[in-house]
């Protein structure tokens, strides 16, 4: 159901909330799935996003959702200066994706030496999606706390990580798992209630079957 | 929130409250927020709204393509306009104010939506200051405007996307309309009048931006679906009603938004877009995102 504060708002940077608000959301989600802003990141727009990007600032609200700009932040409109200013390099191109919405863009983004592509889609109304990461299909909204974790794809996997939420009193709002083939690699997303404690986020880190561990509040 | 006006108002009438009133009520009754905190976010949205507008009316806002920007300063500066110095004329210079800052990437509140941000702001604030309207009676009047934006969510849409510009200028002058009655403290049978009044003013309004952005016509669209929201508050107070229930009014927006070709619908194939001028715009001024 709408909330009077979803009719009276969101309070954010203009013009249009799916190419502008919406855009910066990906970018947050992305930066949040490397682990803070990038050094690197390789920008490709498809759709719409290529076609209309420029004026409605699309440009410049990934690269400030990257730097960690929220969608009200009037720093927006000058991401890309900034951008340039912290040494971050940015490299934009267009392209065609199969299978997504208009608004959709890749981000190609490097910190630390870790590679991450994030593959989202703005919605309307600012609302997102983030439908891969890593070439592997998943359906992040950002509106909750969410897991995201890299195991192998073993048996118990599933089960070892929710005993432990569940012995930290968080509640699972949706779970999905998707692999790239059968005992490879496996990504786990746990959108949750509530954030985890530090203690149990390391504990999930420390399942055999656990590669990486990676906890991203809410992208709101 | 309501799926009906007809039953907000009938809650109202038992309650004995403002529509205003009514909607931070049933936002409480949520359980999300608290009263204290939705007031809050109101409060904010106000603030946010004041400082667009006053950004803009400075006339030094231009957008990102270089179309738009500093008609506000015109508009709140010329005396050649039969309306100069009236309070419609004000409300006029806000609403181009407030969306020459959303064309700029500027900070505003989205009500319902970015690309019809300027009508609540333009007629609210104008209205206010003429009445020296207290922050509290703004902020129910905001409340009251929400209402009517979730009504019209809920039976037909705040998309021009999916129903034209009719579902966001248009429904941004039925929230500028309940909520100017609510200031000037109407009843809520003329906050109704005046929804009604509004929107039948807007019904069939098509979204045709040049190039496909947010600035040609939506700057200037903001501005007099403003002056379509203060007729409506106009008449409303004056006893006017028109003889079609609201609830039904927006049936009737939802279905021409269902029926309206795609051209029309935010894709910038039809109308103002599709003009020789609009095409040659839109070549000229924007362009893909560039490279490197």
């Amino acid at each position: 159901m709408v909330s009077l504060l979803d009719i009276i708002g969101p309070v954010m940077v203009g013009p249009s909330s799916s190419h502008t608000a919406g855009a910066c959301r990906i970018g947050l989600l992305t930066r949040a799935l490397c682990g803070g802003t990038p050094e690197r990141a390789l920008i490709e727009l498809h759709g719409s996003f290529a076609k209309t990007g420029e004026g409605h600032g699309t440009d410049r609200a990934l690269v400030g959702g990257l730097q960690g700009f929220q969608p009200d932040d009037g720093r927006l409109r000058d991401a890309l200066e900034l951008a340039a200013t912290t040494g971050m390099q940015v490299t934009f191109a267009t392209t065609k994706l199969r299978d997504v919405h208009p608004n959709t863009a890749r981000l190609t983004v490097e910190r630390d030496g870790q590679q991450v592509i994030v593959v989202g889609s703005s919605l309307g109304g600012g609302r997102i999606a983030v439908c891969e990461i890593d070439g592997l299909a998943v359906d992040l909204s950002g509106e909750y706390p969410t897991l995201v974790i890299v195991a192998l794809d073993q048996p118990g996997t599933l089960a070892a990580i929710t005993a432990e939420l569940a012995a930290d009193g968080v509640n699972v709002a949706s779970v999905r798992v998707s692999r790239n083939r059968p005992g490879g690699v496996a990504l786990h997303l746990y959108e949750l209630d509530g954030l985890p404690i530090p203690e149990v986020v390391a504990l999930l880190a420390e399942l055999p079957a656990v590669r990486t561990v990676r906890l991203l509040e809410q992208v709101s | 929130m309501f799926d009906s006006l007809e039953q907000a108002l009938a809650l109202a009438q038992e309650k004995q409250i403002s529509l205003g009133e009514l909607a931070l009520q049933k936002e409480t009754e949520r359980g999300t927020r608290t009263r204290a905190e939705i007031e809050a976010g109101l409060r904010r949205a106000l603030g946010v709204m004041r400082d667009a507008r006053a950004r803009g009316l400075t006339g030094e806002v231009r957008s990102v393509s270089g179309l738009v920007g500093g008609d506000a300063h015109k508009v709140a500066n010329s005396p050649r306009g039969p309306l100069h110095g009236t309070v419609f004329s004000e409300a006029l210079a806000g609403a181009l104010a407030v969306q020459e800052v959303n064309a700029a990437m500027g900070v505003i509140v989205a009500a319902p939506t970015a690309g019809a941000a300027g009508v609540l702001p333009g007629v609210l604030l104008a209205l206010a200051d003429r009445a020296q309207a207290s922050e509290a009676a703004m902020v129910r009047a905001l409340a009251a405007a929400g209402l009517i934006g979730a009504v019209i969510a809920q039976r037909a849409s705040l998309s021009g996307a999916e129903g034209g510009c009719q579902a966001e200028t248009g429904a941004a002058a039925a929230m500028a309309a309940a909520a100017g009655v609510e200031l000037l403290g109407g009843t809520n049978a003329e906050a109704d009048g005046a929804v009604g009044l509004a929107m039948q003013g807007t019904l069939g309004l098509v979204c045709d931006p040049v190039g496909g952005f947010v600035e040609v016509p939506c700057v200037f669209r903001n501005a007099t679906a403003a002056s379509i929201a203060l007729a409506g508050i106009e008449m409303a107070l004056a006893g006017v009603r028109i003889p079609i229930p609201t609830d039904e009014i927006i049936d009737a927006m939802a279905e021409i938004g269902r029926t309206m070709d795609v051209r029309y619908r935010e894709t910038a194939g039809g109308g103002l877009a599709a003009t020789p001028t609009g095409r040659r715009l839109a070549r000229g001024r924007l362009g893909p995102v560039r490279g490197g």
